[in-house]
């Protein structure tokens, strides 16, 4: 899952009694477990929220392209770009399917575009950090996308049915490209001394970042208590980040590295562990724009897409022309 | 026919494969369109498939004890056997596009002529390979015809693209004597006879994408016999060898 902070009516929960006939019918059949299609009534607020929600996944898959190319060129065997490649090219076509998920809410694909690339649309805050050797492969399959799969998998439970469709699909990817870091990482750690130190050093790097993935503390949110009575978000941020941490944690132990958090013990009491938060000064700044690769990789979009503005319209110009033609052909 | 000969021209086939999918895969996240963006990556993909089983089947014959990865990443640019053309940097997606559909439709002919092969081997690989091909060149060539017939923007330049690359089209059908064995034993065709069906094919698409065929037909060449490549190749095997050549010996 790769939305954070998502705001919704900001206006806190109605009750069944508040709402008019329209809505109190909309909202039962979302309690019921009832999917919502594009052609149903519902709330402009679900609408916007589902937009802003879904839109940002989208910019987070194509963004996360960018941190992983960085490496296809580089990649150490014929075997891992290949690996790497089909993995990219999944990313693609997820941000694919949530594009057109998207478009059933009323928005373009173009649209989305452009507001990705004047920012006013966001993406997921861990695609602004570098990926500096080839760990970092390994460590973004295991931890990146694992801590997505940690919200993923229930969305394919969430209330939107072509989002619901969609997520079916991406999960069963997801779970492959973690297995697939897993395995980079496996093979770093039972490798030479500077690939051990390399898995280490990006297990560092990248275990807050992924903490952050699921985004602050939303217990008392009340935009987070509206998407999740719509059924658009289904477990609370630190519920999702607890899972993550008890699933991983052990897995680190496993490949013989540290986790970079001192405080990490387990608790009996709660049945998980017990764990350091990340800086969130250092979110925020991360969301504001001042993450490490904020301004390369949204230079890098908006060159693709400048660049490639000749392409589209020749390829528009040429339909048109077809068109044209068929028809006079009639 | 010799050992020597058929590890020749088994890299020739590898290494056009390898180096155009290296080059493909550089696009990766920067296409003009979402779908550009997949059917650039998946064909790239494709195409390092393929250099798995050319490479693999090269060592094997080789017998040197050297694996398809020795081959990709442990040879410096004399040994590579590729042509020119597919290690030409992408400048655009114009040149992008217009380069692949150049050896698409000569790699489609060269596969459909290699399944027949007397070396089941090769035969098999190319089976397989000329599926993949075949899709390929469907894309490409689609892709050539709207943008040469799009808008006054994108056919300058296509044709811009088309005027650059010609010259490199001519080093597809060059033959020698590695060539000439591989013919005469019919393990593969001699590349000359793949001219027809190329022209036939190049000529139909450039015409419906409104492009002019430069008349001068003169030809580059040294990649397939690696007398001489470009000064782009080394950049290139710099970025793509850079993990083995500094951790030798490492499992990745």
């Amino acid at each position: 899952m790769y939305a954070q902070m998502i705001q919704s009516t900001g206006k806190g929960v109605k009750s069944l009694d508040e709402m008019d006939p329209t809505e109190r019918a909309f909202q039962e059949r979302i309690d019921a477990g009832g999917k919502i299609e594009p052609k149903d009534w519902m709330p402009a607020g679900y609408r916007k929220n589902l937009i802003r929600q879904i839109g940002q996944h989208a910019h987070s898959e194509i963004i996360g392209q960018l941190p992983e190319g960085n490496w296809i060129t580089r990649a150490p065997t014929l075997e891992r770009k290949a690996i790497l490649l089909a993995k990219v090219q999944d990313e693609a076509g997820h941000g694919l399917y949530l594009y057109c998920a998207a478009e059933t809410l009323g928005i373009t694909r173009d649209e989305m575009f452009e507001a990705l690339n004047e920012g006013r649309m966001k993406y997921s805050s861990i695609f602004n950090y570098p990926t500096l050797t080839w760990a970092d492969m390994g460590a973004v399959g295991w931890l990146v996308d694992g801590a997505a799969i940690m919200n993923q998998v229930p969305l394919q439970r969430t209330s939107y049915g072509p989002y619901a469709r969609a997520m079916v699909r991406i999960c069963k990817e997801e779970s492959f490209h973690q297995r697939q870091g897993f395995d980079i990482m496996m093979k770093m750690c039972a490798g030479s001394e500077a690939q051990k130190r390399m898995a280490q050093d990006a297990l560092n790097r990248f275990w807050y970042p992924s903490l952050m993935m699921f985004g602050p503390s939303d217990a008392e949110s009340v935009h987070s208590a509206q998407s999740m009575a719509w059924k658009i978000k289904m477990n609370t941020n630190d519920e999702l980040r607890q899972k993550f941490v008890d699933q991983t944690v052990p897995q680190a132990e496993y490949l013989g590295l540290t986790v970079p958090d001192e405080t990490i013990k387990w608790n009996d009491e709660k049945g998980g562990y017990d764990f350091a938060e990340p800086d969130w000064t250092e979110f925020y700044d991360v969301l504001a724009g001042n993450g490490p690769c904020n301004h390369d990789r949204l230079e890098t979009r908006k060159q693709a897409w400048d660049d490639g503005a000749w392409v589209r319209e020749g390829m528009l110009a040429h339909a048109a022309k077809k068109r044209t033609a068929k028809v006079a052909a009639e | 026919m010799d050992n020597a000969s058929l590890f020749q021209c088994l890299l020739r086939f590898g290494d056009n494969t390898l180096v155009l999918g290296h080059r493909i895969s550089e696009w990766c996240g920067k296409a003009p369109a979402l779908e550009e963006d997949i059917a650039l990556a998946n064909t790239a993909l494709d195409l390092i498939g393929q250099t798995q089983m050319w490479l693999g089947y090269a060592a094997e014959v080789e017998g040197a004890d050297r694996s398809a990865d020795d081959l990709a990443m442990l040879r410096d640019v004399w040994d590579f056997r590729n042509i020119l053309m597919v290690e030409r940097p992408n400048i655009d997606f114009g040149h992008t596009i217009m380069r692949q559909f150049l050896f698409d439709a000569y790699h489609h002919a060269q596969l459909t002529a290699l399944s027949r092969s007397s070396d089941p081997r090769i035969a098999e690989i190319a089976a397989k390979s000329v599926k993949e091909a075949t899709y390929h060149l469907d894309r490409s060539a689609e892709t050539v015809i709207a943008l040469g017939d799009g808008t006054d923007v994108s056919h300058a330049k296509m044709q811009n693209a088309l005027d650059l690359l010609w010259p490199y089209a001519g080093e597809m059908f060059e033959s020698d004597d590695v060539d000439a064995q591989m013919a005469a034993s019919g393990i593969a065709p001699d590349p000359a006879t793949l001219r027809d069906a190329w022209d036939l094919r190049v000529r139909d698409t450039l015409s419906l994408a409104t492009l002019n065929i430069p008349e001068d037909n003169f030809a580059h060449k040294g990649g397939r016999t690696g007398a001489r490549h470009t000064e782009h190749l080394g950049h290139m095997l710099t970025q793509m060898q850079w993990l083995q050549r500094a951790y030798p010996g490492a499992v990745w």
